[in-house]
């Protein structure tokens, strides 16, 4: 269930990625990154520090929207952002119909009606609520609410996300329009990160998926650049406004609330800290809370191209002249019916050692006593990313307690009776001068 | 079956470091496979009793006992004491300085939200001497 591999001719086998991972999910085995599936929840932290390149998101191929009769792309608001000098989103829609699609439909747009069905569950439930509403929109967030935070996984906005939305309304309007079966439609979203990947595959809110594949945003980026500068007189295909693009960064989706209780949160560690705040908490005065896994938003996915700093002040720039909205979630409207969740996320308890309590317990203590024998310098030299995390994997059976080179070096003093084993360590890792 | 122990000594210097052992609380207690509801007073129970000790107290130290049927949390430590428990344990009655409270600290909360998440709670107090609390939350 994710989409973040090893491309394994270029991994060194050295531990950046380990030690960036903020769910603890790569161990090094053998001279290669080894992912824990069950913990990955595709934030692509391991992508953009790995010096080897030899991580990667698997995204659909371009080529996979030929199997379709009628190919609607899913643009998401971040890509606008990746265009130097652009002054119209027009030529980038343009440019999406003359590499091939047929139909475009912004996730901008989607995004407008969530932030207007927000701001209606947002008065309905001001009183009767338990704690802030979460915003759904950043899978790999939800991911890691789901396996950390249970406690507030019912705070998560009962709406699908904007790329769902969008694909649900893309595919009714297209079917409209050509009269084709829904199954001969194909709807392809433009991702800015591997979690929208996997959350397209598997879905967090819906039975079924209901976008036919994610197309990398750099793949997609090279393909328009060329088609972008041919045109000369795009056609008007935007529906969106101020609201809607300014979702592709930080702080976009709470200000379209238009009120001051919202929070917006971007790095993985910055929300794990506001959400223990929130489960504490110490969060009364915000009743709103976007969380963004990657810095600055969308706009900082590992599949962009351009920097999120420039990325965001572009965005800013294209919105100027924009409408606020141009989407409204009118309730006499299917909108409505179309957003709601058709289930809640589930606990991923994957941080649990034992479904049973006593086998739990003596494991966990097992588990201490061995971390306290370890030297706790977190050096990574064992394949896992820190003292007590080869201490887990020892009581698990995946590791043993030697793949510690400090356990070794006492084994090896033991053996060849010599009193010190200083020399077999690298020097950061030495005792004696 | 021994019970899980596990012991935290409280910075009472380092305010950035308040909530540490809390979160600490939440990680064992998830691992081990307790109910999130459980784990949520637990961690506001431990939270508000180690925020304490770092304004009130300048420091202590907390043992936490977990078995499977409770959890057991004792608070320790040396500061100025409590006078009048009955009315420390006041909603709202708070002794915290202006520059805690300016932080957001300070509204008279710990002590009754310490009350209001666990099962069993005792305090005792000397003036001069320190205070102890005790907390069982039943899983």
């Amino acid at each position: 269930m994710n989409s973040v591999t090893l491309d394994k001719s270029r991994c060194k086998g050295c531990t950046t990625c380990m030690k960036h991972c903020p769910t603890e999910a790569i161990r090094v085995r053998r001279g290669r990154a080894h992912i824990i599936k069950e913990r990955c929840i595709d934030c692509g932290q391991c992508i953009r520090v790995c010096p080897h390149h030899a991580k990667k998101a698997v995204c659909d191929p371009f080529d996979s929207i030929n199997a379709f009769c009628y190919k609607v792309a899913l643009p998401a608001p971040s890509f606008f952002g990746q265009f130097r000098n652009l002054n119209d989103v027009n030529m980038v829609l343009q440019a999406l119909l003359d590499i091939g699609f047929d139909e475009v439909y912004e996730v901008s747009r989607a995004a407008e009606m969530i932030s207007d069905l927000t701001r209606k569950l947002y008065e309905e439930k001001k009183s009767s609520r338990q704690g802030p509403i979460i915003s759904s929109a950043c899978p790999a967030a939800v991911r890691l609410i789901c396996m950390r935070f249970p406690k507030l996984i019912p705070n998560i906005i009962d709406f699908v996300t904007p790329v769902e939305l969008a694909a649900i309304h893309a595919r009714e309007e297209a079917v409209g329009k050509t009269g084709l079966e829904p199954g001969k439609i194909g709807i392809f979203f433009i991702t800015p990160c591997p979690a929208k990947v996997t959350s397209g595959r598997y879905p967090l809110f819906l039975n079924k998926p209901v976008i036919d594949g994610s197309l990398s945003m750099t793949d997609i980026y090279k393909r328009v650049l060329g088609p972008m500068k041919k045109i000369t007189e795009p056609q008007q295909l935007s529906k969106s406004g101020i609201i809607g693009i300014g979702w592709a960064r930080t702080g976009g989706e709470s200000s379209a609330l238009l009120n001051d209780r919202h929070i917006a949160v971007d790095g993985i560690s910055n929300i794990i800290d506001i959400l223990e705040d929130i489960e504490n908490g110490m969060l009364p005065e915000v009743d709103f809370v976007e969380l963004n896994a990657c810095t600055q938003g969308c706009v900082g996915g590992c599949l962009t191209v351009e920097n999120p700093y420039a990325a965001k002040t572009r965005i800013k720039r294209l919105m100027k002249y924009l409408p606020v909205s141009r989407n409204k979630a009118d309730e006499k409207d299917l909108v409505v019916a179309r957003a709601l969740a058709e289930k809640t996320p589930e606990y991923v308890p994957v941080w649990e050692l034992s479904e049973n309590r006593q086998e739990a317990m003596e494991k966990y203590n097992r588990i201490e006593a061995l971390r306290k024998r370890l030297p706790g310098l977190d050096c990574g030299s064992c394949g896992a990313p820190s003292c007590r995390a080869l201490a887990e994997d020892v009581v698990i059976g995946y590791a043993s307690e030697e793949d510690c080179i400090f356990r070794m070096r006492e084994r090896m003093q033991y053996m060849t009776g010599s009193g010190d084993a200083d020399e077999y360590l690298p020097p950061p890792f030495r005792r004696t001068e | 079956m021994d019970p899980v122990h596990l012991h935290f000594d409280i910075d009472g210097s380092d305010f950035t470091a308040a909530g540490e052992a809390s979160s600490e609380v939440k990680r064992v207690l998830r691992r081990l496979g307790f109910d999130g509801e459980i784990i949520r007073r637990c961690a506001i129970c431990m939270y508000e009793g180690e925020i304490n000790m770092v304004i009130h107290a300048s420091g202590g130290r907390a043992e936490v006992y977990i078995d499977s049927s409770s959890i057991v949390m004792e608070l320790v430590d040396m500061g100025p004491g409590i006078p009048d428990i009955d009315l420390a344990m006041q909603e709202g009655y708070s002794t915290a300085s202006q520059d805690i409270r300016e932080l957001g600290f300070g509204a008279g909360m710990g002590l009754p939200n310490m009350k209001k998440y666990s099962d069993e709670m005792k305090i005792e107090s000397e003036v001069g001497k320190g205070t102890a609390i005790y907390m069982r939350i039943n899983a």
